[in-house]
């Protein structure tokens, strides 16, 4: 497995930064969202919902990022990934649609605010879904003939899309109930603690389920991972997943407000690294490599000169904003 | 209930559908961004509390706009490579680094300062808050930058090369790519319509509330500065779509002819037709109405100029014109109905009775929505009329579309139109009751809603914040409002 950093390899970082990004992002928010019927109606669901207002659209747009910069730096990766998974492409864009309307139609329709609640608890838990069987469904290999998607409208469904779907939900749910123990106090604290350590344990369970089942799904993936040196040289990835689960673990029982929230981001972290090594170097896994589906050269250097010199504002700014809206989501002046 | 189409059509349906649902918000919050950031400036200017309260009641509409602007794009975003993956494997190489850079350079500009400019009031100075305000405004005009030079290098490709497996690739020049012909005219025509879209909606407002209360002081100001823009943009606008016209005529000349309704080539200087009904089948204009020589007087600035037809085209290239006839009647009429409007607000003005005349009121009212209608008009007159392309002249529309079978195509757009109409509809009903309430003294913003007080604290705990944010209105306002 040898990296060369030309340009396809440089693109492939960057949207793999850019997926990471939203992963992360918005999965908190959306792990709020999938969380949201656990919370009390009133006071604790305004709270949640206040620990993400400010941030929740500029999280969004990482995943018009991933998906525009793979348009954009990997056209025909876009264009059989799309097809390939289209029914969850859909519901993932509707699961949006409700779930980010509701940030605002529930505070302008007080009376149906019960049925926006319902409807950010839904999109939130569709799109989280429908994210992860796209992985599962990518990861699973899907049919290509010539420069298209050749396979049926329901090749994405199996066991195993179900499989990682359910893991990006219960991730999203870590994420979400780690960022609320930073923004709340009290009882919404100790709630979003005991939320953290069962999503921790179903999302341990998951990559752990993902981890074996991944390997046998096609004979590159089970090359790759027990192949020496590579073995060796891969080893630290599991032992590293598994310390960070104890410290995450640890770190929820003593009810520290930050530590456990970073651990969860190491464990996504982590996770990328092993999908990177289960795909590397294809994009469209088993069918088309980052090589085959690259943009022309000259695509790749001017969207790489915007990159460079836009992508430090971009995080300067969204560091800006989040430092405005620091701290604690106050319990005073509902009433 | 599709089960009559082809996947094609019900892919263009699918994408004429959430485009146009899409197009509404963009319209109407690129206006609006511009609107607040002037509000908001005035405020800062002259202290007077009535541009805070105006500032704080268009910025609560503006949010809920901006939601739907925000998910309705998304799915645009991804429309390219659900139904139309072909065109973006033959066409990703030359548009998707606009899209790339509409995204860098807009969509992250936006949302990044969204949150301080819906809830940052009492959490950041007032002229960092009135440089977020301004970062939104300049995102929605860089977005339209990007999305509208994607779109003209669709309708007038230049710059590009193709390559071995018949894909665009890009030149040696971007500029020749960004810039390309169509671009500073459609650029130009659409940011100004989002303007005039969002005057009339602002007019239309103050109308409502200026027929209930003449006195109404918000009501006025706000009146007074959507007639000033419909007067001096409506005028600028038909100029602006004239020349747009005319490069049209220059590089898609058979769009130009299903617009004027010309099936036959004219030798001797061809008709303005006023009205009609498109047959495509026969080829003919039914009952038409028609001003002789009028169409190439304007086309061609001369009486007896030779216009041809589109039976100067081969059959299969036509675009269907009964859409693009009709289409482009209903903009250019709202846009002459709305330089009327802003004439005769002109004459109260001069007359001082512009808060006094309630049917400039009631017109004004009726007008209200007459932005987005011509808005939708012109899009769908652009984007007919380059029919059967994608990429003018160059890939079809057949061509670009997704291997997805019609049902799912179907299933698909069905799922859209019935939550697109649900979600959007509830959303507009929302909007529309806000307006209703009309901009009060001491109104609150987003960020004090009374069943969401603070929509996200942390240093300052709520009253605290909710103080800090009354005081800064009272301190700078005091006793504006009369």
């Amino acid at each position: 497995m040898m990296v060369n950093f030309d340009l396809a390899t440089v693109w492939a970082f960057i949207i793999a930064f850019a997926v990471l990004m939203y992963v992360v992002m918005d999965g908190f928010d959306l792990g709020i969202g999938i969380l949201f019927p656990f919370y009390r109606p009133g006071a604790e669901r305004d709270q949640a919902m206040n620990a993400i207002a400010p941030v929740w659209d500029g999280n969004e747009t990482w995943l018009v990022l991933g998906g525009g910069g793979l348009f954009a730096a990997f056209p025909l990766a876009y264009a059989i990934v799309l097809p390939a998974t289209y029914p969850l492409m859909i519901a993932m864009l509707l699961g949006l649609v409700f779930r980010g309307v509701a940030f605002e139609f529930r505070w302008r329709d007080p009376r149906h605010q019960r049925f926006w609640d319902r409807a950010f608890f839904a999109g939130s838990l569709v799109a989280a879904m429908a994210q992860g069987m796209t992985l599962g469904a990518l990861l699973q290999g899907v049919h290509v003939e010539g420069r298209a998607y050749a396979g049926g409208w329901l090749d994405w469904l199996s066991p195993y899309s179900l499989l990682t779907g359910a893991g990006v939900v219960v991730g999203y749910a870590l994420l979400g109930a780690c960022w609320l123990a930073i923004k709340v106090e009290g009882d919404a604290q100790t709630r979003a603690f005991r939320h953290a350590r069962a999503a921790a344990l179903a999302t341990l369970l998951a990559m752990a389920a993902v981890s074996l089942a991944t390997p046998f799904l096609g004979q590159q993936y089970f090359a790759r991972w027990f192949h020496m040196p590579l073995l060796i040289a891969l080893a630290p990835v599991p032992v590293a997943t598994v310390s960070v689960a104890v410290l995450l673990w640890r770190a929820l029982g003593r009810r520290e407000e930050w530590p456990p929230f970073l651990y969860a981001l190491a464990l996504f972290g982590l996770g990328a690294i092993g999908l990177g090594v289960s795909m590397w170097p294809y994009v469209v896994p088993q069918s088309v490599t980052i090589w085959q589906a690259a943009a022309p050269e000259r695509s790749q250097v001017f969207m790489l000169i915007g990159v460079g010199l836009v992508m430090p504002l971009i995080l300067a700014y969204t560091g800006w904003a989040y430092w405005v809206f620091r701290g604690k989501v106050g319990e005073h002046g509902y009433h | 209930m599709f089960s009559g189409f082809d996947a094609t059509v019900l892919a263009r349906m699918q994408f004429a559908f959430t485009v146009s649902f899409h197009f509404i918000f963009p319209a109407f919050s690129i206006g609006l961004a511009s609107y607040l950031a002037v509000l908001e400036g005035l405020w800062l200017k002259t202290g007077k509390a009535l541009y805070l309260d105006l500032f704080r009641y268009w910025l609560k509409i503006f949010a809920v706009a901006f939601a739907m602007g925000v998910v309705s794009g998304l799915v645009m975003s991804y429309q390219f490579g659900t139904n139309w993956s072909v065109f973006s494997d033959k066409a990703g190489g030359v548009i998707g680094p606009l899209m790339a850079y509409e995204v860098l350079t807009a969509f992250f500009l936006e949302a990044g300062f969204l949150g301080v400019m819906l809830f940052g009031m009492g959490r950041v100075g007032k002229g960092l808050h009135f440089a977020a305000t301004l970062m939104v405004a300049l995102g929605t005009f860089i977005s339209a930058f990007w999305i509208l030079s994607v779109n003209s290098w669709m309708q007038t490709p230049t710059g590009y090369e193709i390559g071995p497996g018949g894909q665009f690739l890009p030149g040696p020049s971007w500029a020749a790519i960004i810039f390309n012909p169509s671009f500073p005219y459609r650029l130009v025509h659409t940011v100004i319509a989002a303007y005039l879209t969002t005057a009339l909606a602002v007019g239309a407002v103050g109308a409502w509330h200026l027929l209930r209360d003449r006195q109404n002081a918000h009501a006025r100001k706000m009146f007074s500065m959507a007639m000033w823009m419909a007067a001096l943009v409506a005028p600028v606008q038909i100029f602006a779509g004239d020349a747009h016209g005319l490069n049209t005529l220059e590089h898609q000349p058979a769009k130009v002819m299903a617009m004027e309704g010309h099936y036959q080539s004219h030798p001797h200087g061809a008709p303005l037709y006023l009205f009609g009904i498109p047959d495509d089948r026969t080829q003919t204009l039914r009952y038409a109405i028609a001003i002789p020589k009028a169409s190439s007087l304007i086309l061609k600035h001369d009486p007896d100029a030779p216009l041809a037809g589109l039976d100067t085209i081969a059959p299969d290239k036509r675009p269907p014109v009964w859409i693009v006839f009709w289409s482009f009647r209903v903009m250019v009429g709202l846009g002459f109905a709305m330089l009327g409007l802003g004439l005769w607000s002109l004459f109260a003005r001069a007359r001082k009775k512009l808060y006094d005349w309630p049917w400039l009121h009631r017109a004004a009212l009726v007008m209200g929505p007459s932005g987005f209608v011509a808005v939708i008009a012109g899009w769908v007159t652009t984007e007919v009329g380059r029919q059967p392309y994608t990429v003018y002249g160059l890939l079809t529309t057949a061509e670009s579309r997704s291997p997805i079978a019609a049902p799912a195509v179907a299933a698909s757009l069905l799922a859209f139109i019935l939550v697109y109409c649900a979600v959007f509809g509830i959303g507009v009903w929302y909007i529309l009751k806000l307006m209703n309430q009309g901009a009060h003294p001491h109104e609150t913003g987003p960020e004090q809603d009374e069943r969401a007080p603070i929509r996200s604290a942390g240093i300052t705990p709520g009253p605290h914040q909710h103080a800090a944010i009354e005081e800064m209105g009272e301190d700078s306002g005091a006793g504006a409002v009369t």
